[in-house]
């Protein structure tokens, strides 16, 4: 948890930007009702959810498409989103992943949350801590690619549209951590 | 016409579309932070049932979302048909999960949540995007060794109402109160585990428990618009359309549209099994109007170019499915002049003078020819020479634009 907490927000400067005492986060059942409004002004306004593995994708796709144009124009799976001429950062859930970093930075600074930090269980490493993460990305993206959605495309989105594959890939990712989390509990607790 | 959601590239162009999509993005990554979604032990210590914070933020935002977008849809502001529900595909969703689950438990995050941790500084949430990049784009290179695994166990856009078989009211009721039990069971573990004292959390929790069944309660009283409803909402707008005859198109424009490749043609023949066997369009579809209204999603999710034409023997009944479709928002529906009568009398060859009479004491909505045996599409009038035919006619087919998000978050 951040060490310092402070009810006076201390006065936002460029010196203390990113060193400001951190603030508690908001109530969790607030926190949901605000997310829930978010999620239904998208669909309300758009018709479409939230996403952020698919905007993932994208930008693995453009680096992609930088360092290996000929090899994306071969894999299938990438032509759809940067073959030939198109951009693969030209899509609306790339907007929505560039709007969750520019919001999630913004709202670390109001709070002074924003500071280069490491977050960990108390008996590992950072480095330990770092290896994994690494490791969990590459698992989470992948299932989030094979299952067409992460828990913000799948659960969250899918799960207030009622969407029956949505609620069965709620449950096998909450499930798959669950089963999983006695045997590695070192990681963090 | 049911205003929301809204076509948003025709209405501001894709500019400002993406703005739009990008403040939702800012609002939905503010969130994540405020609630502490950047913080990867609060994330972890919920599969220890030690501080259940992100699994409460979780079940409210699907309670408060579902109950937000089925009222509405209740009320008439929301067209539940065109927002994008994900399409199940069983298998591959299942396994995929549960890779996400022991990529969740092992690296701290999930995809939204690590973008937050990187745009606040957290070293882990770094790395975790990197391996997220890595994790794509290993996804991309192995996918064609499973491809039919990928894309297999396919049920279109399944909802729970279709697989519990009960109306959307009952199913939000359901929800809402299985996820206040999660959650108030989520807090008795925590006391448990996490060694938390609920007491000491806002009494207002209990109120808005309340508030959440009781507008469950409302969704389920008011309930979803039926076909009915839908069409009499629609019927000042689009009434005139049948009146001044702008949705019947003549058989030569069908014909032309046949050989539109800019059109994704899609022929609906709404007879009976017996006259359609014996006569109808080449790559006419059969539906018969009690299997239509099982067929809407399949429909909307059709191209943007897809032009739909009915057709029965006459008018009449093709007029009815067309208000059933155009009610559930299914876009550039049309219905053939004249029926399958009228296309035999505009196109019958000495083949079809030979061997179909046409017969003359029959009813408007019976086929006017009489055939000897069932030909189906192997006659020439099935499928008329182009070249042979010029006609002077009124176009009617004009392509609206869609309005159905054609993928979700995750393409």
């Amino acid at each position: 948890m951040p060490e310092k907490k402070s009810t006076q927000p201390e006065k936002i400067t460029l010196k203390n930007l990113f060193s400001r005492p951190s603030q508690p986060y908001a109530n969790p059942y607030l926190g949901g009702v605000l997310l829930g409004l978010v999620l239904f002004a998208s669909y309300f306004i758009t018709g479409n959810g939230l996403g952020a593995s698919g905007g993932l994708s994208r930008y693995a796709a453009f680096i992609e498409d930088l360092i290996a144009p000929g090899h994306v124009d071969q894999v299938p799976y990438l032509i759809h989103m940067a073959g030939g001429q198109l951009n693969p950062l030209d899509s609306w859930i790339v907007m929505v992943t560039t709007g969750v970093l520019i919001g999630g930075f913004t709202s670390g600074i109001i709070h002074g949350r924003t500071k280069l930090e490491t977050h960990k269980g108390p008996n590992i490493s950072k480095q330990t801590r770092w290896l994994f993460a690494f490791l969990g990305g590459i698992l989470f993206t992948y299932g989030a690619r094979m299952a067409r959605g992460c828990t913000s495309g799948q659960a969250l989105s899918g799960g207030a549209t009622l969407s029956a594959g949505s609620w069965v890939v709620m449950f096998a990712i909450f499930g798959g951590a669950y089963a999983l989390a006695y045997f590695v509990r070192k990681l963090w607790i | 016409m049911i205003p929301f959601p809204l076509n948003l590239e025709s209405l501001l162009g894709k500019p400002l579309m993406y703005l739009v999509f990008l403040m939702i993005g800012f609002l939905f990554g503010y969130v994540l932070e405020t609630s502490g979604f950047n913080h990867s032990p609060s994330l972890a210590a919920q599969f220890y049932f030690r501080d259940l914070r992100v699994f409460k933020v979780f079940f409210t935002a699907i309670v408060v979302g579902m109950l937000l977008i089925f009222l509405s849809s209740a009320v008439g502001l929301l067209d539940y048909n065109l927002i994008w529900v994900n399409p199940t595909y069983l298998w591959s969703g299942i396994v995929g999960g549960l890779i996400m689950g022991a990529g969740f438990i092992l690296g701290g995050f999930c995809p939204g949540t690590s973008l937050v941790a990187l745009a606040t500084l957290k070293v882990d949430g770094i790395f975790f995007v990197l391996g997220g990049l890595v994790g794509v784009s290993l996804f991309g290179e192995t996918v064609d060794y499973f491809k039919y695994f990928f894309n297999g166990s396919y049920y279109g856009r399944l909802t729970l109402m279709d697989v519990f078989n009960l109306p959307a009211g009952i199913i939000v009721i359901l929800v809402t109160l299985m996820a206040v039990f999660m959650l108030w069971g989520g807090e008795q573990l925590e006391k448990i585990y996490g060694k938390k004292d609920p007491a000491k959390a806002p009494k207002a929790r209990y109120y808005g428990a309340g508030v959440l069944v009781a507008f469950s309660l409302l969704v389920a009283i008011i309930g979803q618009p039926t076909t009915a409803d839908r069409w009499s909402r629609l019927e000042p707008l689009r009434a005139s359309a049948i009146e001044n005859r702008e949705i019947y198109i003549h058989p030569g424009e069908l014909l032309d549209s046949m050989h539109d490749h800019k059109l994704n043609l899609l022929m609906i023949d709404i007879r009976d099994e017996a006259d359609y066997n014996l006569f109808h369009l080449l790559d006419a579809e059969h539906i018969p109007p009690e299997e239509i209204p099982g067929r809407i999603d399949e429909f909307i999710a059709q191209p943007a170019n897809t032009v739909f034409v009915l057709m029965g023997n006459d008018e009449t009944k093709a007029t009815e499915v067309w208000k059933t479709l155009t009610a559930q928002s299914v876009p550039n529906v049309y219905i053939l002049s004249g029926g399958i009568n009228n296309w035999l009398d505009t196109f019958a060859t000495p083949f079809e003078d030979e061997f179909c009479g046409k017969v003359v004491e029959v009813e408007d909505d019976e086929l006017h020819y009489t055939f000897e045996a069932a030909l189906g599409s192997n006659c020439p009038a099935a499928y008329p020479d182009h070249e042979k035919y010029h006609f002077d006619y009124e176009p009617k087919i004009k392509l609206e634009l869609k309005r159905a998000p054609v993928g979700g978050g995750c393409g």
